[in-house]
């Protein structure tokens, strides 16, 4: 198996992690974690094609910077969205946010 | 000639709009002066014409204005024809049109709606004119279109009365199912000959199969049993007796309700070669001829009573048309429209002078203070009974006379029995109307007035050719002027010399229509107790001439039930349920399919990126595959 296959699969785990916490868990800071991970592990990959693909270096770097950015303002947001909506209801618990039902 | 031709129904329609449009607010109570000079102008010109047509039997004027309809085949003109029948028709019409506008000066003075009147009955001459000079059949459908119209609004002149307006109604829907008749026969018409002009078409007679005339024929005439008020179609005639007398006298009685027997001469060529058509116009005239005087014998509203008379006399001009007698019957139509219009503005003057009863069981002894309604309404009586010398001796005479050299002697016994009642009749109204003592209250008799001479002269007027138009058109009987004059227009007829068989039924006939004078003489003079016992022991027959045969009735539950029960059920059923069930039925579809898919909505946003999670998977299996 290849060095960069190695890197894969870790952020394989990784994405999956942070699927699972996004999906199952209910406490919102908890899914925002895990969606964290999710972002991380691509970064990861990300990273590891930028280092083992000659034609991809420097490109990947710049595409890790940009999610880094985008991760730090979303989080900023979503903990702002999860405070604001907790004064209100006395909950982060994602289950107990289904106003929309059918 | 054209212009004079195209003048005579320009005038009226011309006076018609100003009137229209003028006549609420800037001519008010001289309403009647355009309208009253229109008719006149028109009658001098249609005169003239009547005298050129005179002078020259034998010309013929056929003119087209413009094309009016010009599609593949079909070419229809506004065109005139001029012949010695549509001048006899001018005649009529001009005459009676015009003076009748004078009467209504005096008759309707102070409604409300008197201009209104007066431009409805310059549409009607407009509309009237049309139909008699028409040279193609689809114009003299648009003309007779016009003059129902007309009908009906003057018939519902007085709209606020429910009677009124449900009696134009009636008049209109009747007449509406003669005039699908007349449209099938246009249709079969056109598809047979390939045209609607007179000319052409009776040209083409020859070229018809037997049974594509007979259709034709019969249709046609469908349309003139609605329009001349003939069984079955008649119920619409005596309801129409709710529009003002003046419109009874012109519309009703002279000039519109012949347009059918007018339509039926003018199509002489199609008829005369398709004999079954001409038993069933004879068989039907025959039979409304009894049937309408059997009515008009227990009657009791004056204008009632006219009215069945005029439908009985319509048959009688059917019968004529339909045996053979074509000349007679013309010429009976021509007399027949001074008398009658002048029995009805006869009747007009009664009811006037009673203060609007219409009841001849009110009424009675008024000869002395109405003497010249009195006199002229005597000549319409005696020329519609038909004693010698008056018009109407000439031309029934002429008719019944026929039958009986003809051969046709059921139609001749029955002819002769209508001739009877006719007497009877015609003199109970005029017996209880003129003779005995006033039975009206005392606040009505002190009323009674003879009419003013704006009236009273159009009265004496008419009387004239009601006494005189016979003996004028009609000596020698059977071979007389008329008889000459229309030879060019009914080609076939060869007209017979005057001997001993024909003077015997003169005054066989002459006896009759005596006898029946006597007898209501009689019973309504001699022992006025009479006619109520007679009531009494013939209760059925009595009423069922009270109560028209149940004719009414019998349309009521024949037709009228059913249609209503029909439209209840496409209402109840067909609407409420099949459309109103189709329409709900596919909202409630779509609100079950809806409900369906409800749960999937769960507010869960996890649930929603579960989603997202699955369909990204999904869409890379997909790719893997499809890519290979």
């Amino acid at each position: 198996m290849n060095a960069v296959e190695w890197y894969f699969v870790l952020a394989a785990l990784l994405f999956c992690i942070g699927a699972y916490g996004v999906l199952a868990r209910r406490n919102l800071i908890i899914v925002v974690m895990s969606l964290e991970l999710m972002l991380n592990a691509v970064n990861l990959a990300l990273v590891a094609v930028a280092n083992f693909v000659p034609a991809a270096a420097g490109r990947g770097t710049l595409f890790v910077l940009f999610v880094i950015t985008i991760a730090a303002a979303e989080v900023t947001v979503g903990l702002a969205i999860i405070i604001a909506n907790y004064r209100n209801r006395r909950t982060v618990q994602a289950d107990e946010y289904h106003d929309m039902k059918g | 000639m054209e212009l004079i031709v195209a003048l005579i129904p320009l005038l009226p329609f011309a006076g018609f709009v100003i009137t229209l449009l003028l006549g609420k607010w800037v001519l008010g109570k001289r309403a009647d002066v355009i309208p009253v000079l229109m008719a006149t102008a028109s009658w001098v010109l249609s005169m003239y014409v009547f005298v050129r047509v005179v002078a020259d039997p034998e010309y013929v004027f056929d003119w087209n204005a413009f094309t009016w309809i010009s599609s593949g085949a079909l070419e229809t003109t506004w065109g005139f024809y001029i012949d010695p029948l549509a001048a006899i028709m001018l005649l009529v019409v001009g005459t009676i049109g015009m003076v009748v506008h004078y009467y209504s000066i005096g008759y309707m003075k102070g409604d409300e709606g008197y201009y209104r009147f007066f431009a409805y009955l310059n549409l009607f001459m407009f509309a009237m004119f049309i139909l008699v000079m028409a040279n193609n059949y689809l114009l003299m459908f648009l003309a007779w279109e016009g003059v129902g119209l007309c009908s009906y609004l003057l018939i519902g002149f007085w709209f606020r009365k429910k009677s009124a307006s449900q009696a134009g109604k009636k008049a209109f829907l009747v007449n509406r199912v003669g005039d699908f008749g007349f449209m099938l026969g246009m249709l079969l018409m056109f598809l047979t000959f390939g045209s609607l002009q007179f000319t052409e078409v009776f040209a083409d007679v020859g070229a018809a199969g037997p049974a594509a005339l007979l259709g034709i024929c019969l249709l046609l005439f469908t349309g003139a049993v609605g329009k001349s008020a003939q069984f079955p179609l008649h119920v619409w005639l005596p309801d129409a007796m709710e529009g003002p007398t003046p419109v009874s006298a012109l519309i009703h009685a002279a000039t519109m309700v012949n347009a059918g027997v007018y339509m039926v001469a003018r199509s002489y060529p199609l008829y005369i070669d398709s004999h079954t058509a001409m038993y069933v116009v004879m068989g039907v005239g025959t039979f409304t001829a009894i049937y309408a005087a059997l009515i008009a014998l227990t009657q009791n509203d004056i204008k009632r009573v006219i009215a069945y008379s005029t439908v009985s006399s319509l048959g009688f001009m059917f019968m004529a048309l339909g045996s053979g007698a074509w000349v007679a019957g013309i010429f009976y139509l021509l007399t027949h429209g001074f008398f009658k219009g002048l029995l009805f503005l006869g009747s007009g003057a009664v009811i006037h002078a009673m203060s609007g009863q219409q009841d001849m069981r009110f009424m009675g002894g008024l000869r002395r203070k109405l003497p010249i309604t009195y006199w002229t309404m005597m000549v319409g009586a005696l020329a519609m009974v038909g004693i010698f010398p008056f018009a109407g001796f000439w031309a029934k005479d002429e008719i019944i006379g026929f039958e009986f050299t003809h051969h046709l002697y059921y139609i001749w016994v029955v002819g002769l029995i209508t001739a009877f009642i006719t007497g009877i009749y015609m003199f109970r109204l005029m017996f209880m109307t003129f003779h005995g003592q006033n039975r009206s209250s005392p606040g009505v008799q002190e009323h009674i007035h003879e009419s003013r001479p704006i009236m009273t002269v159009p009265l004496i007027i008419l009387a004239i050719p009601a006494a005189l138009a016979g003996v004028l058109a009609g000596w020698p009987p059977e071979s007389g002027w008329i008889h000459r004059f229309l030879h060019p227009v009914f080609f076939d007829i060869e007209s017979e010399p005057f001997g001993i068989v024909a003077f015997i039924l003169l005054l066989v006939s002459l006896v009759i229509g005596a006898a029946g004078i006597t007898v209501a003489w009689y019973l309504y003079l001699q022992r006025p107790e009479l006619p109520g016992r007679l009531a009494a022991r013939f209760p059925r027959a009595y009423g069922a001439s009270l109560n028209k045969f149940y004719m009414d009735e019998i349309y009521e539950a024949a037709v009228i039930r059913p249609v209503i029960g029909f439209a209840g059920w496409l209402w109840t059923f067909v609407d409420t349920r099949v459309i109103d069930g189709a329409v709900n039925g596919l909202a409630w579809l779509w609100g079950r399919f809806g409900r369906l898919l409800r749960p999937l909505q769960t507010g869960r946003a996890q649930s929603y990126a579960l989603g997202i999670l699955v369909g990204v998977v999904v869409l890379i299996v997909v790719f893997r595959i499809v890519e290979g």
